[in-house]
């Protein structure tokens, strides 16, 4: 499993290169509709993309009120 | 409406197009597909075409035009609005005469002598996934993702999808997509039995139009012999649902779930 850190580094990583937002200015604590500037639909599409890349499934219910990349990352690695 | 305007049309909400026995429907409303009054109309129209004796196609396929999905359900908007600007008594009145009428045209869809294939990508949400889900097969690419929240704003599907979704899956999926209201993945859709096929982002049209010329090859009586023996429509259940549907609309949790929806300033309306 990778350490938490390593989650948190991809879910940067990948959100970045989506969304076209360069690496370097998204920071762990960011809120990443603010950041990324997305709404809903496209944070279910980050969703998708994140579940895609970690093969998990993360029911959107437990993202209710979560927007910053580490509480995110958080959540993707309990299901890791 | 002439034989041509049958055969190619532009509407406000969709078009589609009749070529070499094959019928695209391209849905194109934005935001997302959402299926108010237009959309039901367009569908009407569409219908009318479909059932035109002088067409004979092999396949229909639908999809969406739109980048953020294939359909993100009812236009709530509308459905709220409208039922705000009328007596309780017309509101209600109203609203089983769209679900009549959307159920019409879902019917038909569901049984038309052809093989139907909705060619889905992002949001197949509620209204979205019952449209998906009369057609015979489902093709997705890695963007689709799949729910039914209707229950977050104290309802039921009403399009159809309860009885269509328990004809084609396990009865525990069935409640896991219902009673958590949850979306899921195109991963998740195969694993399930929802989806067929699972293509590369941007590649499910024209998986489906390959499925179609595939089922070109096929005698066509058979494959509309074989389609009535395998897909029964659940007509029974059908009505039920817009029984159930229309006595829980009457209900002031369901306008204060609408109400909060429309109203939403959330960054995440669309999680249930």
């Amino acid at each position: 499993m990778p350490t938490a850190e390593k989650t948190l580094h991809e879910i940067l990583t990948l959100a970045a290169a989506h969304f076209k937002v360069p690496r370097e200015k998204l920071s762990p604590d960011d809120d990443f509709f603010k950041t990324l500037g997305i709404d809903s639909l496209q944070a279910l599409d980050l969703l998708t993309k994140l579940e895609n890349h970690f093969r998990i499934e993360l029911p959107d219910y437990e993202l209710q009120g979560v927007s910053d990349f580490r509480t995110l990352a958080s959540k993707i690695q309990v299901r890791l | 409406m002439s034989s041509q305007q049958m055969l190619n049309h532009k509407g406000e909400t969709m078009s589609w197009e009749f070529r070499d026995g094959l019928i695209e429907l391209v849905l194109h409303r934005t935001p997302c597909n959402e299926i108010g009054s237009r959309s039901l109309a367009d569908l009407e129209l569409f219908c009318r075409a479909l059932e035109s004796p002088t067409q004979r196609a092999h396949a229909l396929i639908v999809y969406s035009d739109l980048k953020c999905g294939f359909c993100a359900g009812a236009d709530l908007r509308e459905l709220y609005e409208g039922s705000q600007s009328m007596a309780a008594e017309d509101a209600a009145k109203g609203v089983r005469d769209f679900l009549q009428r959307i159920h019409r045209v879902l019917n038909l869809i569901d049984a038309a002598p052809m093989t139907t294939i909705a060619a889905v990508n992002g949001v197949t949400f509620g209204g979205g996934l019952e449209l998906a889900l009369a057609c015979d097969l489902i093709i997705a690419d890695k963007t689709a993702r799949f729910a039914f929240p209707e229950l977050r704003l104290g309802l039921i599907p009403g399009f159809g999808g309860i009885p269509r979704l328990k004809r084609d899956v396990g009865n525990s999926v069935v409640r896991d997509l219902l009673l958590t209201g949850r979306s899921f993945n195109t991963t998740k859709a195969q694993q399930i039995g929802l989806v067929s096929q699972v293509v590369a982002e941007g590649e499910a049209l024209r998986a489906a139009r390959s499925t179609a010329a595939q089922l070109a090859k096929f005698d066509h009586q058979t494959a509309v012999t074989a389609k009535r023996f395998i897909k029964p429509i659940p007509h029974e259940e059908l009505t039920q649902e817009i029984e159930i549907f229309c006595e829980l609309f009457s209900r002031p949790a369901v306008q204060a779930g609408l109400k909060k929806f429309v109203e939403s300033k959330d960054a995440q309306p669309y999680l249930p």
